[in-house]
């Protein structure tokens, strides 16, 4: 299945905007997804494992959060995942 | 059909109002009253740069009555690849007056309010309680969450639009039965985790896509018309010229929005996206890293000093300016790391400071003893000790 990396990630894919993982579950496709480009491990994930909260992912276009078995729930070839971080544009943070 | 709030009286249309909108006038879903919701109506346009330029143009142009305007910066020479609304003539000036002067121009009959100042906690609700719509067209994350949760607060529909590079996103947030920005985003990014426009670029054209829509949007709420985004997120791929809609769902626990909500006033949104208050001292030493002001190292430099300057931008911008530092694109420091002397005081230096203060922290961790960063960055350097240094 096709995983989406938004622009801000694609420093860590080597500048990949879609990824193709071969997984069972959602779980299981992120973890391919980070053993295969592990700089983006902790973008994605808190140091316990957890989605990171201003990430969303998204199975087809509907919220990881939402489905009942959340990121256990089984995927298909034809699935995609998407990964949508907050953007906010112009300025600069310190 | 969710609409904004509007008075009961619509005020009359004039003869000029009848010839400006007539093709609006002819549509079946403007027509008349339409047009006259349009012209009782009150946005407020937060940001009048990137998204702001095209927003305040066409709902202008459309006939919205009162536009609201917050921004309290000034126009840059590097705002003009895309932030249309302002003009060459305009370097140096308020982007406040300089807006104004050219929505009256395009619409004499148009009621601008200015708001000179920076939108905080103390101001929002007093700010925003004016308005029947409110389209977020800002540059910083703690704005973002400060509008949204005054939106809520006061039962404002806010015409969301966000971009980065080349990718947009846009929804309708805090209307009543819909989702606000923190269902979608309960927290911030930490600071320096997601680049802005001057790290990353933007490609000029894409605020212009974004802001329209949120345009649309905003017109669609006033008029009671099509269907709002609200409940989806629309993204686009400017590059691919691909648009695709997520779902959005309203989160019953969100701390704002929710059933039962924990966020009822107004926070310190500096603080919530974990940003140092601003102060009026330049900090001379940030999270344990020694600050070293442009105009020391060129003390330092005229002394004679063997300096390490090591560059953490991208090799497109070494080419662009350089002060003669070595470098190494702050994504390969951790695999280059042999390159940068230990024994070495190393200046970390990059555009304005920011990635710099970062990898000065990341050197600092992996046991460098003597590490400094280069406060304001090349930017500074052209600024304070030679002009000839091109910015950027």
């Amino acid at each position: 299945m096709t995983i989406y990396i938004p622009t801000p990630l694609r420093t860590f894919t080597a500048g990949k905007d879609a990824v193709e993982v071969n997984a069972a579950t959602i779980a299981a496709a992120l973890d391919e997804l980070t053993v295969a480009y592990p700089d983006l491990r902790k973008h994605l994930f808190t140091s316990e494992g957890k989605v990171r909260a201003f990430v969303n992912i998204y199975l087809n276009d509907e919220d990881v959060r939402y489905l009942p078995a959340k990121e256990a729930t089984e995927v298909s070839p034809a699935d995609t995942l998407s990964i949508i971080p907050s953007i906010a544009g112009g300025r600069q943070t310190r | 059909m969710n609409t904004a709030t509007l008075p009961i009286e619509l005020p009359e249309l004039t003869r000029d109002d009848l010839s400006r909108y007539s093709r609006h006038l002819i549509l079946p879903e403007v027509g008349v009253e339409g047009q006259r919701k349009l012209k009782a109506a009150r946005v407020l346009c937060v940001g009048t740069g990137g998204l702001g330029s095209p927003l305040a143009l066409y709902l202008a142009a459309a006939g919205v009555g009162t536009l609201g305007l917050v921004d309290f910066d000034v126009v840059d020479a590097s705002n003009l690849q895309r932030q249309i609304i302002h003009s060459t003539a305009d370097i140096g000036r308020k982007k406040l007056d300089s807006a104004e002067e050219k929505l009256k121009a395009l619409n004499p009959a148009l009621n601008v309010v200015k708001h000179d100042t920076l939108l905080s906690s103390a101001n929002a609700l007093d700010i925003l309680k004016d308005y029947d719509v409110v389209a977020d067209g800002t540059d910083n994350f703690p704005t973002r969450y400060l509008v949204n949760d005054a939106c809520v607060l006061l039962g404002k529909p806010n015409a969301y639009g966000s971009i980065f590079r080349f990718e947009g996103q846009a929804s309708v947030f805090a209307t009543k039965d819909g989702p606000c920005y923190r269902c979608l985003y309960p927290e911030p990014p930490p600071p320096g985790l997601v680049p802005s426009c001057a790290e990353g670029g933007v490609l000029g054209i894409l605020p212009g896509l974004i802001g329209v829509i949120q345009a649309t949007e905003a017109i669609k709420l006033i008029l009671g018309i099509g269907e709002p985004l609200i409940g989806r997120l629309l993204l686009v791929d400017a590059l691919k010229m691909r648009f695709r809609e997520l779902k959005l769902r309203k989160n019953p626990e969100c701390p704002v929005c929710g059933t039962h909500p924990t966020v009822t006033h107004l926070i310190d949104y500096q603080q919530f996206c974990g940003l140092e208050a601003a102060s009026e001292a330049p900090k001379s030493v940030k999270n344990g890293i020694p600050q070293l002001s442009v105009k020391d190292l060129k003390r330092r430099i005229d002394a004679g000093e063997n300096l390490f300057i090591l560059d953490v931008r991208e090799p497109f911008e070494y080419q662009i300016a350089n002060i003669g530092g070595k470098l190494i694109p702050q994504n390969e420091v951790p695999q280059r790391i042999g390159e940068i002397d230990r024994n070495q005081e190393i200046i970390v230096q990059c555009k304005s400071g920011g990635r710099s203060q970062r990898i000065a922290e990341f050197l600092k961790q992996s046991g460098y003893p003597n590490v400094t960063n280069l406060a304001g960055g090349i930017l500074a350097w052209s600024d304070e000790v030679d002009p000839r240094v091109p910015k950027y």
